[in-house]
């Protein structure tokens, strides 16, 4: 007898395309939260699929903090040109300009926090209801608790001690005016599912990902891409390592690692292998135990 | 190269149920740390809080309690996922709070799973919590059951502890509706037959947690008779190389679909035959649950959002009115004649609570009559009636087809589940 069974990545496909799909129908204005991470890529991967042979019937948006990595808008341009998809770009310079959040001093400074009110208001501007993000629960400890759809109140903010319980693949989406939904459609799926499903896709990636030489400063545990936006402090000093990127966020932010992996398989080896979490270098993260949560609660990502 | 997941590895969804004292976050824990689902970093966060805290041990249930009310308490609100997986399967747990909201929680972690992984003190053998968690297991028709029985160490290892379990157990079992169980004698604070196998237990030779997780058969959960196939949205791409494409895309609730296939679209009765199948992967002759796909008719019929394509001499029910089986969640109660939004499929109504047969004790399994209202984590038999006629099957032979959820009007709030008799 002929095997009707999915393959675990083929089950989570079929999962994260009727999530697509249910965002498209239940909402009247979605969009995609695009950051040129390798998350928002699959995700973006996915919804071409959704409704293939027809283009993806939403725009992407980016939150532009004006410390990207060249590399990554570079490939965001790319690939809309290629889905024929729509792009924005809400610029956190503009919400600085504005009055709107004040730039952050001194030695670890970085717009990470200011991104979220350029969000809100780009959400609000282009009156989108729901936004469609690469958020996964296995990444950090209160996004384990995150819905696939997400209820925001009117300020944007998310209330975990208040979720709608979430049944079946009965998805609730109504909200009153002037709320919406944050959607994750690759809720279920881990770091190297992610990879797998790139490898199996033979999906491009920025350079970023892949092993490199460059310019580093360690800071702490970190090891941090030089640039402009960096300050050295006295006993820091510039090197050229061998390194990688395993998640992508600002420039100010993101730590590399050292590896010398340059291909997706190797990559998968030596995620499958590791023993610290992919997000155990994000600077972000670690300003406290709750410091995800917190800015979740504000409506961060 | 260590061993992964690869194209021949498939995904077991299981909940776990349990409260503070039996031992489930030590159980959790440690199948995430020898299945390497938990991370250096994680685990000295974890250590560091403990220590804070002045435990003498790391408090494994910081790993999945997350938010900062809960670890400041040492509660879990919410059923929280966790991921982990061998080279055989990816697991996906959804961990449930014991105390808290009991019923709501596990039968919301319960309605996604293929498997039920149930903690049974040895020294205190079946429970009233016992009894608790296999009635929702079955409710929501979980064709899996493990039961742990933990803390072996405590009554020295003892066979004759555990036979007196196993038995108590399936005298119980049979008056349920569980037709696939396993027991096994564990220790997990010790790690006996927990990932490895028991050198304390020689007496037992069934497989050890995880072997039994890796070897559970799911393949034969998903009903392949039924084709039922719920349209979520219609695609249209209006461009010039598919100008005339019309798709209706949606999951396969159910039962395979090939191409020619005759069949039958509810509401309108309109017949057709299958012209395309389109699946991630591409075009295909033959599609099966629970795969999303898009299909293409050869005839030009309205279809839209909430219909349902089913095959002309196998369709589903269609009534107006249903009987259910519900457990309310909403935090305010409810009353007979009150009405609700209905969301079933993709399909959305408006439905009307006519009568609540019985509410079910479920500390005693004991019908109660004569009651007029719901509260939050009651479980009862209800009547209801509906703006338009749905199509079902019932939830025991179909679990996307069979289940419903309604929706408070006034505050969007999904307050029932609903499971149709």
């Amino acid at each position: 007898m002929k095997k009707y069974r999915l393959s675990h990545l083929e089950e989570l496909e079929a999962e994260s395309i009727y999530v697509i799909r249910e965002s498209f129908a239940q909402f009247q204005n979605p969009c995609i939260l695009f950051s040129g991470g390798k998350d928002s890529i699959v995700v973006t991967h996915l919804a071409a699929k959704a409704f293939f042979p027809a283009n993806i019937p939403f725009p992407l948006v980016h939150v532009d903090t004006g410390h990207n990595f060249p590399e990554t808008l570079e490939y965001r341009d790319n690939l809309v040109r290629n889905l024929s998809a729509r792009l924005l770009v809400g610029y956190v310079q503009d919400s600085i300009n504005q009055g709107k959040v004040p730039e952050e001093k001194g030695l670890n400074a970085s717009r990470n926090r200011a991104q979220t009110v350029t969000l809100l208001d780009t959400l609000a501007l282009h009156q989108f209801d729901a936004a469609l993000g690469g958020a996964r629960r296995d990444e950090e400890k209160s996004r384990a608790k995150e819905r696939f759809f997400s209820h925001r109140d009117e300020f944007g903010q998310w209330d975990p001690k208040n979720q709608r319980p979430e049944l079946w693949s009965l998805f609730n989406g109504r909200k009153q005016i002037g709320e919406h939904f944050r959607v994750f459609p690759i809720s279920n799926w881990t770091e190297l599912d992610i990879w797998q499903y790139i490898q199996q896709e033979n999906i491009p990636l920025p350079s970023l990902y892949f092993s490199h030489e460059r310019a580093c400063v360690r800071r702490g545990d970190a090891i941090l891409a030089m640039s402009e936006h960096i300050t050295l402090r006295e006993t820091e000093y510039v090197e050229n390592l061998q390194v990688r990127f395993r998640t992508i966020g600002d420039l100010t932010i993101t730590g590399a690692i050292e590896s010398s992996a340059s291909t997706t398989e190797q990559i998968i080896g030596e995620v499958a292998a590791s023993r610290q979490t992919e997000r155990g270098n994000r600077a972000d993260d670690q300003r406290s135990e709750t410091s995800m949560e917190d800015r979740k609660r504000e409506g961060y990502f | 190269m260590k061993k992964i997941m690869n194209s021949s590895s498939d995904v077991l969804r299981f909940c776990t149920a349990g409260s503070v004292d039996d031992g489930k976050s030590t159980l959790i824990g440690r199948l995430l740390y020898d299945a390497k689902g938990v991370f250096e970093d994680q685990l000295l966060s974890v250590k560091r809080v403990s220590d804070r805290r002045g435990l003498s041990q790391p408090d494994l249930s910081l790993l999945t309690d997350g938010l900062r009310e809960e670890r400041e308490q040492g509660i879990t609100i919410d059923v929280a996922y966790r991921y982990f997986s061998t080279p055989k399967r990816k697991f996906i747990i959804a961990d449930t709070p014991g105390h808290v909201q009991y019923t709501r929680n596990m039968v919301t972690g319960a309605s996604t799973s293929n498997l039920a992984l149930i903690l049974v003190d040895a020294r205190k053998g079946i429970v009233e919590q016992t009894i608790r968690h296999c009635y929702i297991a079955s409710l929501l028709q979980i064709p899996h059951l493990i039961v742990c029985i933990n803390k072996m160490d405590l009554v020295g290892y003892d066979q004759d502890v555990f036979e007196k379990i196993v038995s108590d157990f399936r005298d119980f079992a049979a008056k349920l509706d569980i037709q696939d169980f396993h027991l096994i004698p564990i220790s997990a604070l010790h790690g006996d037959n927990v990932v490895n196998r028991s050198l304390q237990m020689d007496w037992y030779q069934g497989g050890t947690l995880l072997y039994t997780l890796e070897n559970v058969q799911v393949a034969n959960d998903v009903n392949l008779l039924d084709t039922r196939l719920p349209v979520q949205t219609v695609v249209r791409p209006n461009t010039v190389a598919h100008h005339d494409y019309r798709g209706y895309a949606g999951r396969l609730a159910s039962g395979v679909l090939r191409i020619k296939d005759n069949v039958t679209v509810l509401p309108s009765g309109l017949q057709s035959t299958v012209k395309s199948i389109l699946t991630p992967k591409g075009p295909v002759e033959e599609a099966f649950a629970p795969q999303s796909i898009t299909i293409e008719l050869d005839d030009d019929i309205d279809i839209s959002r909430g219909d349902m394509i089913v095959r002309v001499n196998n369709q589903p029910i269609l009534s107006q009115d249903i009987e259910a089986m519900i457990c309310w969640l909403g935090n305010t109660p409810s009353t007979i004649a009150s009405k609700f939004a209905i969301q079933h499929t993709t399909k959305n109504a408006r439905a009307i609570l006519k009568a609540i047969t019985y509410k079910l004790d479920i500390n005693t399994l004991q019908r109660v009559e004569n009651q007029q209202d719901l509260q939050a984590n009651d479980l009862a038999r209800v009547t209801l009636r509906i703006t338009a006629p749905i199509f079902y099957d019932s939830y025991r032979k179909n679990r996307v087809t069979g289940s419903f959820i309604l929706i408070d009007e006034g505050s969007n709030n999904t307050v029932a589940a609903g499971m149709i008799i």
